[in-house]
């Protein structure tokens, strides 16, 4: 059944991804992206990484799709009429995109290691919880939830980030607020040049 | 049964799809959309490994770590990016990779 | 004397180095800010210079790296001094005579308006002639050999608004040119044969006992050609036949420059250079008498030739000749000795004893001819000179003693027992170039005692003459002193001091002290007796007056040459160059170019198509095809 459920959730990703490439209205590509990335999520939550998949949708899915989609109405955006159609553009697409796939295929498909089943590589939480709570004794609570079989993704993750990275968390926050100043700086209107 | 070389196959495409698009496609909003589909296939090679590497019983979060950085750059990144598109709309009244031809010799 | 210095770590040396080196900079760079402060910068840096000189005379044998330069894996070029014997006497010489010709010069160029100029020239002489003498390995040698060209090409055409200096800066570079290609050869061929060693310790250990001990047995042309070519760099820049023509015209410089370059210093680095390679010389017996017979050759045609010049300058510039000319036979001869007898060169070196008195006297003989035409308001026509004895008489003294040693008067000067040392080996080794040798020496004392004369005793001939007066004490003191240094050079006891040149002394042979006592004597009775109270000269010739003619057969060999050459190469020119290497690779340049004017035209996918393509290469190399290399 999981198998089942991971080759829907990658039918729906590459498809909507091909979506993406083929479409010839802008709306239509944004949308596909979205749907895109919903199946994405569902293969971060397959992989047991549900605050990723979380955020995915929240983020991606969510907030930067909205984003893309504004614009393009706000710009309002045509549909890219035929005649425009750049053939040696659209064949080495192919062939790249062909061979990269042929390409990354065959790596995984050499490698022993990539057979590797979720089963083999089981996790192990009443064990992995054991220890947290021999170590870790200030945080009583994902010790518990692993102790009980549950895997406090959403917890272990901000474990990861502020006691591992946080310095990188804060250097992140600093981009988004050069971000901000830079889209606001860009998307000021120059009077000299409006004149 | 589903293995790791799975993900990193529909991974692979997915990025291969994404190259594509910004190979073949003229329209900068969707070339940017392909950007961010292989900046994703990239999130889910990174998510894949993580959790085939068990650490201790338990996923390495690291990788995801990184996923979140990376998620965080691309929003940052679709933000100024689409500014200087609609920037150049501004002045071009197009969104067309062909319009933007001051660099060209 | 200085309190002995027993550590020769790097930090003496270097600073040798260093310091003449910065001062040229600062004052090159910084004339017009310095302006006079830089003639004192430039004496002081003489002088700590000859103060270090001391201080490593008493230094022991070292071989201190002073800057790595190149390292390839075994391939090893540095700047590594080699302190021994030989260089810390250079060393001494050079440092010594370099202050006192940069004192003189402070009298000599005072009105002079390129005065800084020439100051920091003359430290960048300094700096490279260093380098020469430190040198531990050909390259780095061969870089300041080079150095020295450039300051030398400086300081010859330091009056550049003159056209004859101009002219005779340009010929001494050139010329000299010729004798570094032979160098570079030279060592470019004992680099091969040694595997890429060219330390004269490396070098040395290969002769004795290693691939070039080998290369002597088995590829005797090899060797005799790499001998020739090392030598030739001592032809050039010690001014040998066939390429001694540069050595009188570079007497167009300041007097000051010629005494120390082109009398004591830079134009025996030759001979020094070629002690210092005896050994490559010693493996083969071909090239020592080759040398050794040029050197005989080009001492008694330079002295032919100075029995009929007339300019003061010219006459010591072709005894200097005449005088190098000794010292590379003498380099030939006794490799000649040790290759025939097999037996191991003393420590000292004739040829080295030779150079050391003879920078002395020489340096003198100019200073004090550089005395002389200061005070007859640059006038160097000796005809126009005469009864300065009067006038000048300090001057006279310290000439008077440089002549004496120069001409070899038996056992009170130092030229004699060089001299002597010199024949010596010349009796054993070489019979026709011991007669050679008697020859030139009788033609110096004939062409000195004329010189001698005609300027000193008789009347003044003119009015710059009769007017003449004692030229200011800064000029005379360096005089003084190195009269003072000719004179001590004679005894044992200060020689042993420096400890630097002596030969071992070969058992006296009678003949060779009777034949060169007999050549001083005819020698200069005949040049007293021919010129004294004459007002012009009663020999006339020609010939040596005109030096050979080599100058003309040079022109006409070029000319000609030149014109014929000159038609192939532009036939060439049009084939090669203008087809082959011009009009092919432009027109390849232009398909190219187009071709990638497409590529950039531009086109963002384009790029990123390139960009793909590229990444797809790497992934294929780095995957696919290195695994299967092993890596």
């Amino acid at each position: 059944m999981p198998s089942l459920l991971f080759y829907l959730f990658a039918l729906i990703t590459l498809g909507f991804g091909l979506m993406v490439v083929l479409a010839r209205n802008p709306v239509t590509s944004a949308l596909s992206l979205a749907m895109s990335f919903v199946g994405l999520a569902a293969l971060f939550i397959s992989l047991d990484a549900f605050f990723i998949g979380t955020i995915q949708i929240l983020v991606y899915a969510g907030a930067v799709m909205v984003l893309f989609l504004f614009i393009i109405m706000l710009l309002d955006i045509k549909a890219e009429s035929d005649r425009k159609t750049n053939v040696a553009a659209i064949v080495g697409a192919i062939v790249l995109g062909s061979v990269l796939a042929v390409q990354i295929a065959t790596v995984s498909a050499v490698h022993h290691q990539s057979d590797l089943t979720l089963n083999e590589a089981a996790l192990n939480l009443v064990a992995a919880g054991n220890q947290m709570a021999a170590t870790d004794k200030d945080l009583p609570t994902i010790s518990k939830d692993l102790k009980a079989g549950i895997l406090p993704d959403t917890k272990l993750m901000g474990l990861a980030l502020f006691k591992q990275y946080g310095f990188h968390l804060q250097v992140m926050g600093l981009l988004l607020m050069v971000g901000t100043v830079g889209v606001v700086v860009l998307s000021k209107r120059d009077k000299e040049v409006a004149q | 049964m589903i293995t790791l070389s799975h993900y990193l196959i529909v991974s692979g495409i997915l990025f291969a799809l994404g190259l594509a698009g910004v190979v073949a496609r003229r329209n900068i909003i969707i070339i940017y959309m392909c950007l961010e589909m292989m900046l994703s296939a990239a999130n889910l090679t990174l998510v894949a490994f993580s959790r085939f590497h068990v650490l201790a019983g338990l996923p390495d979060y690291s990788a995801q770590a990184l996923v979140f950085f990376t998620i965080t750059v691309a929003a940052a990144e679709v933000a100024v990016g689409l500014a200087i598109i609609v920037a150049l709309y501004r002045s071009k009244q197009s969104v067309e990779v062909e319009s933007v031809t001051k660099l060209q010799g | 004397m200085t309190p002995p210095a027993q550590d020769t770590t790097a930090s003496l040396p270097t600073l040798l180095l260093m310091l003449p080196f910065l001062t040229a900079l600062t004052i090159l760079l910084g004339h017009k800010l310095l302006k006079g402060a830089s003639v004192v910068l430039s004496i002081a840096s003489a002088a700590i210079c000859f103060v270090i000189s001391l201080m490593l005379l008493d230094a022991r044998d070292s071989a201190p790296m002073l800057l790595p330069f190149i390292e390839i894996g075994k391939f090893r070029i540095g700047l590594d001094a080699m302190i021994d014997q030989q260089s810390r006497g250079m060393m001494f010489i050079v440092t010594s005579i370099g202050l006192l010709v940069h004192l003189f010069s402070l009298g000599y160029m005072k009105e002079d308006e390129g005065k800084v100029r020439f100051f920091g020239s003359l430290s960048l002489f300094m700096f490279s002639m260093t380098g020469i003498v430190l040198a531990g390995n050909l390259f780095m040698m061969f870089i300041f050999w080079e150095l020295v060209g450039l300051s030398s090409y400086l300081l010859i055409g330091h009056w550049f608004e003159k056209p004859s200096a101009a002219e005779a800066c340009k010929k001494a570079f050139l010329t000299n040119r010729i004798g570094d290609f032979g160098f570079m050869i030279g060592i470019l061929m004992l680099f091969m044969a040694n595997h890429g060693d060219v330390s004269f310790s490396g070098l040395k250990g290969g002769f004795a006992e290693g691939p070039l001990h080998e290369m002597t047995q088995t590829h005797t042309l090899f060797m005799t050609l790499a001998a020739l070519g090392i030598f030739m760099g001592a032809v050039g820049k010690s001014a040998q036949f066939p390429l001694h023509v540069w050595l009188p015209d570079a007497m167009e410089g300041p007097t000051p420059v010629s005494a120390l370059i082109h009398a004591a210093t830079m134009v025996a680095a030759g001979v020094f250079m070629l002690v210092r390679c005896s050994f490559v010389i010693e493996a083969s017996p071909d090239a020592a008498t080759i040398i050794a017979w040029i050197g005989g050759l080009t001492a008694l045609m330079a002295a032919l030739m100075a029995t009929q010049q007339n300019d003061i300058k010219r006459v010591l510039a072709y005894s200097t000749l005449s005088q190098l000319g000794y010292m590379v036979m003498a380099v030939g001869l006794l490799a000649i000795q040790v290759s025939v007898n097999h037996h191991e060169a003393g420590p000292g070196h004739p040829a080295m004893f030779h150079l050391y008195t003879h920078a002395f006297f020489k340096a003198m003989l100019f200073l004090g001819s550089g005395a002389i035409i200061y005070a007859c308001h640059h006038e160097q026509d000796i005809w126009k000179m005469g009864g300065l004895m009067k006038h000048m008489p300090v001057t006279f003294v310290t000439f008077a003693i440089g002549t004496a040693s120069l001409m070899g008067v038996p056992f009170i000067t130092s030229g004699f027992w060089s001299k002597e040392s010199i024949l010596g080996v010349g009796f054993e080794a070489c019979r026709p170039l011991f007669w050679i040798g008697v020859a030139t020496a009788m033609l110096t004392a004939f062409y000195m005692t004329r010189m001698f004369v005609i300027t000193f005793l008789g009347k003044p001939r003119t009015e710059s003459a009769h007017h003449a007066i004692e030229a200011p004490i800064i000029m005379v003191l360096p005089l003084v002193v190195l009269a003072a240094l000719t004179v001590l050079s004679t005894f044992e006891s200060f020689n042993r001091l420096l400890a630097a040149m002596i030969p071992n002394h070969a058992e006296d042979h009678p003949t060779v002290m009777i034949a060169s006592i007999a050549a001083l004597i005819i020698g200069s009775s005949v040049g007293f007796l021919l010129y004294r109270g004459k007002n012009s000269d009663p020999l006339n010739i020609k010939l040596f007056a005109n030096k050979f003619y080599f100058d003309e057969i040079y022109a006409v060999i070029v000319k000609v040459l030149q014109d014929q050459l000159a038609w192939i190469v532009n036939g060439l020119e049009r084939m090669f160059v203008d087809g082959i290497v011009a009009r092919l690779p432009a027109f390849i340049a232009m398909r190219i170019g187009s071709a990638a004017r497409i590529l950039t035209g531009g086109h963002l996918q384009a790029y990123t198509f390139l960009l793909g393509a590229g990444v797809l290469m790497v992934i294929y190399l780095v995957v696919f095809v290195l695994p299967q290399l092993g890596h």
